[in-house]
């Protein structure tokens, strides 16, 4: 025991053991990624900030308490922008997870074609697919609703959960399920302890981006919410054209929190300490 | 009445023309241990999950102790399935893969913690609980497979190839272990497997199956010493298949009138003998002895291989490599073909 203690110490200073080039490179990475944000949060407390100054002036709230005011948009929008990357994570999953069962799985004619038609939304930019649709959600009395707006942006989000889905389940044995059932598991339990632990990190993955993806969608939004469903990348550009900095400044920082906080959910998980998914499945 | 009976049972997959099981009608004997014996691809396993209930058959129904299961799910058949691959769930330890089975039928606790005590001291595991099979060696880990299925006392255990990915010392362990298991438990056993040592030594009875179809299902004396025909022979290694036809116990061909055992089939055209129950001497002549000349000789190990030839009837002789060290290619000897050891194939 004492032995195996030792043996996990000197894994544990290896790790830790970053080389000066490492350090260097991942300081780099850091400041590129956070410096950017820096002006951004500095604005949301300014008063008054002028060129050529290091930094403002005068400081004040005042666009905090704009933002939370219940005369603003801000936290409708932010209901809003969660309520759409939720719907489309939740129909992402749903399509994402059986079609990526079919391509990853199975051998069938056609497969080749149905993988680049799936990767044609990352190639043909997604204002020309909208202004197609438009017309046809018209019809469909699906523009201007949250519903048409989810749905539109599994255009841009749903490539990413097959593909993510598709490498998973080519990694994955079926005969696991087959195991399941014959020792007794209806199709749910089979499902839930055996297929679904199986799957999840990938599950996770491909969530973590169908969620931020939409949460960033603005041109699809736009044209299919037709202005009548208002999330924050939409009030986000309204201010900073109008060229209210300090309000821009304030919503950002509201507005890339989800992003911050899932990367750091999802690390605990990805990095090979799932425990909690082992918790979740512990019969 | 038998614990599970298979009535012309057909399977064709679908985009494919042949079947891959063929009309196959089987009465497995309550308790007995029967093996599926038969090449890679000749339908065995698609058989085996078929009875679990894993595949629908396109024909055909599928009886336990009578009445048909084919309406049931595999989750409610008395028959739990055994794979290859051991297939043990990585996130559980070993404790939870052992009691999946009766945590599914939503056992009481403590019921269930007794039964997995139980069943890996049966399977000589105990004490391995919490490790995750991961931490297991290949025996163990098909050890736990093997536990997670019997821990439901099924009416009937369903093996396919449990042993084929173990190396050679492992699997006669392991196979040590199944036919203990079978005495002790009694559990109706059907394991599918494409090595005829394994099935001759562990089987009860023996199921061969060729392209989809049953060829022969008899006891493994009977197999071996008492082919059907000659695809059956050559499956158990024959190779000595001599022409002719049989008359008033008598068997008609180049090499003269061979006497044939009082049991032997009286219509049949072709004569087998194994290559290994060929007496080769140079001494007096006895009965059914023939001149032959050695055209070649092989080492194999703990057999030498003869081929011969006798009246243009070429045969094939397994000798221990003591008694052919003597005997040279091109040396006339005389063989005997001893009454007991033939048979007659249609």
């Amino acid at each position: 025991m004492k032995k195996h203690i030792q043996g996990s110490n000197a894994r544990d200073n290896r790790e830790r053991g970053l080389s000066g080039l490492a350090w260097l490179s991942l300081a780099l990475l850091i400041s590129w990624l956070i410096l950017p944000l820096v002006p951004l949060g500095l604005w949301s407390v300014s008063r008054s900030w002028f060129f050529p100054d290091l930094l403002p002036s005068s400081y004040s709230l005042r666009a905090w308490s704009y933002v939370f005011s219940t005369t603003s948009e801000v936290l409708p929008a932010l209901g809003q922008t969660a309520l759409i990357a939720l719907g489309s994570t939740c129909i992402s999953m749903i399509i994402g997870v059986p079609a990526g069962r079919a391509l990853g799985l199975y051998q069938f004619r056609g497969k080749a074609v149905i993988e680049i038609l799936i990767l044609a939304p990352m190639i043909v930019p997604g204002i020309a697919v909208a202004l197609g649709l438009h017309v046809v959600f018209l019809k469909l009395g699906l523009a201007g609703s949250v519903i048409g707006v989810m749905i539109v942006h599994l255009i841009p989000t749903l490539p990413y959960m097959v593909l993510v889905m598709s490498g998973i389940f080519s990694n994955y044995n079926p005969a696991a399920e087959a195991q399941a059932r014959s020792l007794g598991a209806n199709p749910f339990q089979a499902f839930y302890y055996v297929t679904l632990p199986a799957i999840l990190p990938g599950l996770i993955v491909g969530s973590l981006f169908t969620f931020l993806v939409s949460w960033s969608q603005y041109i699809l939004t736009l044209l299919i919410g037709g202005g009548r469903v208002v999330t924050l990348p939409l009030l986000l550009f309204n201010f900073a054209s109008a060229g209210r900095n300090d309000i821009t400044g304030a919503i950002s920082m509201i507005y890339i929190l989800p992003g911050i906080l899932l990367l750091l959910f999802a690390a605990r998980h990805l990095t090979g300490h799932n425990s909690n998914i082992e918790e979740m499945h512990r019969i | 009445m038998s614990d599970l009976a298979l009535e012309h049972l057909t399977k064709v997959y679908p985009g494919s023309e042949t079947p891959a099981v063929d009309n196959v009608s089987l009465e497995v004997e309550s308790g007995s241990l029967t093996a599926l014996l038969g090449p890679s691809a000749c339908g065995k396993s698609t058989i085996l999950k078929m009875i679990a209930g894993l595949l629908t058959p396109t024909s055909g129904d599928i009886r336990f102790s009578g009445s048909s299961v084919l309406r049931q799910p595999p989750q409610s058949r008395d028959a739990v399935m055994v794979f290859q691959d051991h297939l043990l769930f990585p996130y559980l330890t070993v404790g939870e893969n052992v009691s999946f089975g009766l945590k599914m039928r939503g056992r009481p606790k403590e019921e269930i913690a007794s039964a997995v005590r139980e069943i890996l001291e049966l399977v000589q595991l105990s004490g391995l609980e919490k490790r995750k099979p991961s931490e297991l060696s290949g025996g163990q880990q098909q050890r736990v497979a093997l536990a997670r299925a019997l821990i439901l006392r099924p009416k009937i255990l369903l093996l396919d190839e449990p042993f084929s990915n173990l190396d050679e010392s492992l699997r006669l362990e392991m196979q040590a272990l199944l036919k203990s298991l079978h005495t002790e438990m009694k559990t109706t056993m059907l394991f599918v497997t494409h090595d005829q040592e394994e099935a001759i030594t562990l089987a009860d009875k023996i199921a061969l199956l060729l392209s989809g179809r049953l060829r022969q299902y008899d006891i493994p004396q009977n197999l071996y010493n008492h082919p059907k025909d000659r695809e059956v022979a050559q499956f158990f290694g024959a190779r000595n298949f001599i022409s002719g036809r049989v008359e008033a116990g008598k068997f008609d061909c180049p090499l003269g009138q061979i006497v044939l055992p009082e049991n032997a089939p009286a219509d049949g055209r072709l004569l087998t003998i194994r290559p290994e129950n060929i007496v080769i001497g140079s001494g007096a002549r006895s009965d059914n002895s023939f001149p032959a000349t050695i055209t070649s000789k092989k080492f194999l190990g703990s057999q030498t291989r003869l081929e011969l030839i006798a009246a243009e009837q070429e045969l094939s002789a397994l000798l221990s490599p003591n008694t052919a060290e003597s005997l040279q290619t091109g040396t006339e000897v005389i063989i005997q073909l001893p009454r007991q050891s033939l048979w007659v194939l249609p």
